[in-house]
């Protein structure tokens, strides 16, 4: 694991928008994070990739984010999460909000074949989110008030053959998100679930982009009016929640039958 | 239907000739060159606002730069931003506006790339004043197929710098650039419309109006008689008045579809002519009008080349020397009237002597005169290969960004340096301009 620290700009007082955002390389990130860097958000950043978060870094702070910290770790090591949770916690001077969008979503066949591959893709898309949301969701609870909003995905409403391995992980996320809900929400804490459809990103560039493909833009604008009116389950673009109604609705014994 | 083309994933504005590119997408600076699955021929593209085929290449990958659009550093103290390729200036706007900025040169269109603006470094209203858009670009990265990445300037590879502005993509991919902003107190223009007849009133007014920043003039090309070369000439320079400067709003009206040929009748664009010079009632109108609609009147309908068509358009953009512009202006004039191929809107422009850096840039000293014409079987192209052969008998040169149809020949006449250009274009970069225009050299 490598890990960075580099100070952006000179921290200023804390504000009421300290973001931490993991996955931050991620488009729907990219695109939602440049929704509130022009108002002076302070931004901590975690990615795979130096170069690539060193842009996104140069991006925000660009364009008017008063602070951007960035990070650079391999999220699948969940035991290196509270240690980083707290430089961000330290570099911010406290959190109000953290969007979870990191995943991968691997390949069908390869975790068929072997189940180490579909062991990475749950470690990768359910494990490790999990491990940030518990983090959060007791830091948080703690302050009595703090977002929780994760890229989860309209996969995860239903196992189908040709993406159940990241489709079980996004399920297993979904129930672990309207858990915790349940349980912080009480303390003022409000997890937001986001399951995007088709977005047009480089998780979706091999696939032929059809009419129900979205920009990455699109989607953040949803996710930020989702943060505004405290939703709990977003569906982006709104159609998906009547495609996923009417895929939920089908009886197992067709549904086993079919292609999807 | 038989005979029509199957929709290709990739048009040009001008929506002719239709070829079959893939198109890859490029998220990041290093993702070029990446790995050996690199196809044998790319070809960097942006949002395909030029109309012929210089951002079109069969049988290669088209490498789109839309998803590298960062802003990478802005000094708030000169002007200077830093920027990757695919931003499009529609987004610096919105970006510098409200803190001031503004394009140093802007074409009639902003949802271009910067490096579709340095490709084909573009012009616009204030070209007598500023030069080309590379004049404002005074350092930029050029990635090329070997895996070099070279920062290029005046002063650094400056050879490379030379051929990258206007060089069409290419020497190699641009990454990011850098683009000096101009500063600006208003969103709104101080404009000026003058009603004209005939080029002769066009050339006083651009001699009397030549310390103004911007200056245009729109010419009915359908008219004949007492009304030939008929026009508005317009204005304009930016306000000084100091006022908050909002970012502009998204446009809201499309062109769902393709029109029908016959909405490109010769009445309908008599008509709309008639309706544009008209518009104006009085001969002199002055006034404060917004940078959008001075600037972009037609950003506001998104996909307005579908007017034009299944069958799509073709651009005509000649510079023509001053010592043969007038009378060359009124020869090309001539023989699209008489053609009877009618234009919505036709562009007139007098371009200034301040140089580009760039070796292959389209713009000189003289005249230039742009129009749109949609393709209809049989008259279009018999005319268009009239009018780049008078262009060539004349000294003057067309804009490669507008073209789908001069000859190798001419272009090599248009561009005598054309064979030094070719010596800094990487390997794995080609076009369906270039191979067009140097297939039979």
């Amino acid at each position: 694991m490598r890990n960075h620290r580099r100070d952006r700009l000179p921290a200023g007082e804390g504000g009421l928008h300290r973001i931490a955002v993991f996955g931050a390389t991620s488009a729907m990130a990219q695109a939602w994070m440049r929704l509130l860097a022009p108002a002076g958000a302070r931004f901590y950043l975690v990615a795979r990739n130096p170069a690539h978060t060193d842009a996104v870094a140069q991006d925000l702070a660009t364009r008017g984010a008063a602070a951007v910290f960035a990070e650079t770790a391999d999220l699948d090591d969940t035991t290196a999460h509270a240690a980083m949770l707290e430089r961000a916690v330290a570099a911010l001077g406290g959190l109000d909000c953290a969007l979870i969008a990191h995943g991968s979503l691997g390949s069908q066949a390869a975790g068929e074949e072997d189940f180490a591959e579909a062991a990475r893709s749950l470690q990768t898309n359910f494990l490790s989110a999990a491990s940030l949301v518990t983090w959060l969701a007791n830091y948080f609870a703690e302050k009595r008030s703090g977002v929780i909003a994760v890229i989860s995905s309209v996969a995860g409403d239903r196992g189908r053959k040709s993406n159940y391995i990241y489709g079980s992980a996004k399920a297993g996320l979904n129930a672990f998100l309207a858990g915790v809900r349940n349980r912080v929400d009480r303390q003022g804490v409000h997890v937001l679930t986001i399951k995007p459809g088709f977005v047009a990103t480089p998780m979706t560039a091999h696939l032929p982009q059809g009419p129900l493909f979205v920009t990455p833009q699109t989607v953040a604008q949803d996710i930020q009016r989702a943060i505004e009116k405290r939703r709990d389950t977003l569906y982006t673009p709104w159609f998906w929640r009547w495609i996923m109604g009417i895929i939920r609705a089908v009886p197992e014994w067709k549904f086993k039958r079919m292609d999807l | 239907m038989p005979g029509t083309p199957k929709k290709p994933v990739f048009e040009s504005w001008g929506r002719y000739p239709r070829l079959d590119c893939r198109v890859e997408p490029l998220y990041w600076r290093d993702d070029f060159p990446r790995g050996t699955r690199l196809p044998p021929e790319v070809l960097p593209v942006g949002m395909g606002r030029s109309y012929g085929d210089v951002c079109l290449l069969e049988d290669g990958t088209l490498l789109s730069t839309l998803s590298m659009d960062r802003l990478l550093h802005f000094d708030p103290a000169t002007g200077l931003l830093r920027c990757e390729s695919g931003t499009t200036l529609d987004e610096i706007l919105r970006f510098a506006v409200p803190r001031g900025w503004f394009l140093p040169v802007t074409p009639g269109t902003k949802f271009v790339t910067v490096g579709g603006a340095i490709a084909n470094d573009i012009h616009g209203k204030n070209h007598h004043v500023a030069g080309t858009f590379g004049a404002h670009v005074p350092a930029f990265e050029l990635v090329r197929s070997d895996g070099a990445r070279l920062t290029c300037s005046a002063a650094e590879n400056a050879d490379l710098y030379a051929a990258t502005i206007g060089g069409m993509g290419l020497t190699g991919l641009i990454t990011w650039a850098e683009v000096q902003l101009r500063p600006i107190t208003s969103r709104k223009i101080r404009y000026e419309g003058i009603k004209f007849r005939g080029i002769d009133e066009f050339l006083a007014l651009s001699s009397s109006n030549g310390h103004a920043e911007y200056t245009v003039a729109w010419i009915d090309c359908v008219s004949r008689g007492k009304n030939f070369a008929r026009g508005i000439y317009m204005v304009g320079d930016h306000s000084e008045a100091i006022e908050e400067r909002k970012p502009s709003r998204k446009p809201r009206l499309s062109v769902p579809l393709d029109f029908p040929a016959f909405a490109l009748s010769r009445p309908t664009m008599r008509l709309f002519n008639g309706l544009y010079y008209h518009k104006q009632l009085r001969r002199h109108v002055t006034g404060l009008v917004d940078y959008e609609p001075f600037f972009y009147p037609l950003d506001a309908v998104l996909h307005w080349n579908r007017i034009y068509g299944k069958r799509g358009f073709l651009q005509f953009q000649c510079v023509i020397p001053f010592r043969y512009g007038r009378d060359g202006i009124v020869a090309i004039l001539e023989a699209i009237t008489d053609a009877g191929l009618a234009s919505f809107l036709a562009v007139l422009k007098v371009m200034g002597d301040r140089p580009s850096p760039g070796l292959m840039s389209f713009p000189q000293p003289g005249i230039t005169l742009a129009l749109d014409i949609a393709i209809q079987p049989g008259v279009t192209f018999p005319l268009f290969d009239r009018l780049a052969e008078m262009t060539r008998e004349l000294g003057g040169r067309l804009y490669p960004a507008k073209d789908a149809r001069m000859t190798g020949a001419q272009f090599r006449a248009f561009y005598p340096q054309w064979q030094q250009f070719a010596q800094y274009r990487d390997p794995a970069f080609l076009s369906a301009f270039w191979e067009r225009v140097t297939a039979d050299a």
